[in-house]
């Protein structure tokens, strides 16, 4: 995978704060990830994990604060900070009445056109080949999360923000998905994730980011 | 960019056709609300021709303008809590063109279908060839307008639990002028009135809804996600 990295390549949050029904998650926050670099959030239950990484994402707005894409406030740049950035959330967003191919293939809506033989590659390489032709709603809990997962092969985005990318993965599939997140890194990649399991990561060091409020 | 975001576009109305054939009772019940509502009418009143003719383009396009409301509610609803409204709108193509194909697959499932089985119920309410004629071009210029407008409301309302009640209240007030042009069409050519100001009318509802609608539904659906 080419990744078009350049040196000005970093998300930069600038001073978040975030305030959910009145109450405030987290205030001043700022931190910076680099190519190659892989972020994990930790912190108790509710404390803002996935809202700072919806904020993140651009999917809500922060209290206070700013995020930054190459040095530009991501809302000042959208179609250039999504055509780089892959999202994977608590909700997989797959189509129940959709098969497993079909479904990788909406991601076309994200990325640029990929050819058949790499859904059947992604698919094969989260061990869900045997079942290209079965509609996601018949998959198990694991399977889709899998599926979900699957599209992060199909994108040529650097950054990649995860929300809880190993609920319901068995052991063997969590092994692979730290194995990829490890060769995204070394490219030149960049990951930030939330995630309550220890990760073990041979080539890249995995740096925490603890939120407290 | 231009040729992948075609293809981003296609990639969506695919989506939405391919769903829709798979869940057919989701467009299949507005529409045969439509019909069965429209029949019941003649049923009610009795067979007098003179009465029936005089009230029909009234009851086809209040019918017409209920079942799109009924068919509002699912116009987000699905993708909304799927999540995959959220990733819609972190693509890095124009949000509101693709919505803007949505609408399109949402009108072509429940606006055309009613254009297309009008001239049946025309039938029963013993409406000519030539009344029949004008009440398809207001339905035509009409039902878009419905599923643009309609849009916003939905947009607005995903979020709720309880959103379809309040859908009607955002959206029936701004239904009201396309009923008003698109039914007084009708009589107004049956008394031999010009009714090109009344196409006008419609038609200009229309271009703004296409051009407004769209970018509206797109910011109500990123408050109604965030």
């Amino acid at each position: 995978m080419d990744l078009a990295i350049q040196d000005t390549t970093s998300l930069k949050a600038v001073q978040l704060s975030c305030v959910r029904s009145d109450i405030e998650l987290f205030r001043d926050l700022s931190f910076e990830l680099l190519p190659g670099q892989l972020v994990q959030i930790e912190g108790a239950n509710g404390c803002g994990k996935t809202s700072l990484l919806r904020i993140l994402c651009g999917l809500s707005r922060a209290a206070e604060g700013e995020v930054m894409w190459r040095s530009r406030e991501i809302e000042h740049c959208r179609p250039e900070y999504y055509a780089e950035m892959a999202y994977v959330g608590h909700n997989n967003g797959l189509k129940a009445n959709l098969t497993c191919e079909e479904n990788l293939k909406v991601s076309a809506l994200h990325n640029h056109l990929k050819a058949a033989h790499d859904i059947e590659q992604a698919l094969e390489k989260m061990g869900l080949e045997e079942l290209i032709d079965e509609f996601a709603g018949k998959l198990s809990a694991g399977q889709q999360r899998r599926l979900a997962l699957a599209r992060l092969l199909l994108t040529d985005a650097p950054l990649w923000i995860l929300d809880e990318p190993f609920t319901a993965l068995d052991l063997a599939s969590r092994e692979l998905m730290e194995n990829i997140f490890d060769q995204h890194c070394q490219a030149g990649g960049m990951i930030i994730l939330t995630t309550h399991h220890q990760m073990t990561i041979p080539h890249t060091e995995v740096k925490l980011l603890k939120i407290q409020s | 960019m231009i040729n992948t975001s075609t293809h981003a576009l296609k990639t969506l109305l695919w989506r939405d056709f391919t769903l829709a054939a798979r869940n057919k009772s989701e467009w299949m019940n507005p529409l045969l609300f439509f019909i069965f509502a429209a029949v019941l009418f003649p049923l009610g009143i009795g067979p007098d021709t003179v009465i029936l003719k005089q009230i029909a383009p009234g009851i086809i396009w209040v019918v017409a303008l209920l079942a799109a409301l009924l068919s509002l509610d699912t116009l987000f609803r699905a993708d909304y809590e799927d999540g995959s409204l959220e990733q819609l709108t972190l693509s890095p193509y124009s949000f509101s063109s693709l919505i803007l194909g949505k609408i399109a697959v949402h009108w072509l499932l429940t606006g055309l279908p009613l254009i297309l089985l009008s001239p049946l119920l025309a039938t029963f309410f013993h409406l000519d060839a030539a009344a029949t004629l004008i009440l398809m071009q207001t339905l035509l210029l009409g039902t878009p307008v419905l599923s643009l407008i309609g849009a916003i409301g939905s947009a607005l309302t995903v979020g709720l639990k309880r959103g379809s009640m309040l859908i009607s209240l955002l959206v029936l007030p701004l239904y009201v002028p396309v009923l008003i042009f698109g039914a007084n069409a009708v009589s107004a050519s049956t008394a031999g009135l010009d009714i090109s100001g009344h196409l006008m009318l419609i038609g200009s509802l229309l271009v703004l809804a296409i051009t407004l609608a769209p970018l509206a539904t797109a910011a109500a659906l990123r408050a109604s996600i965030g």
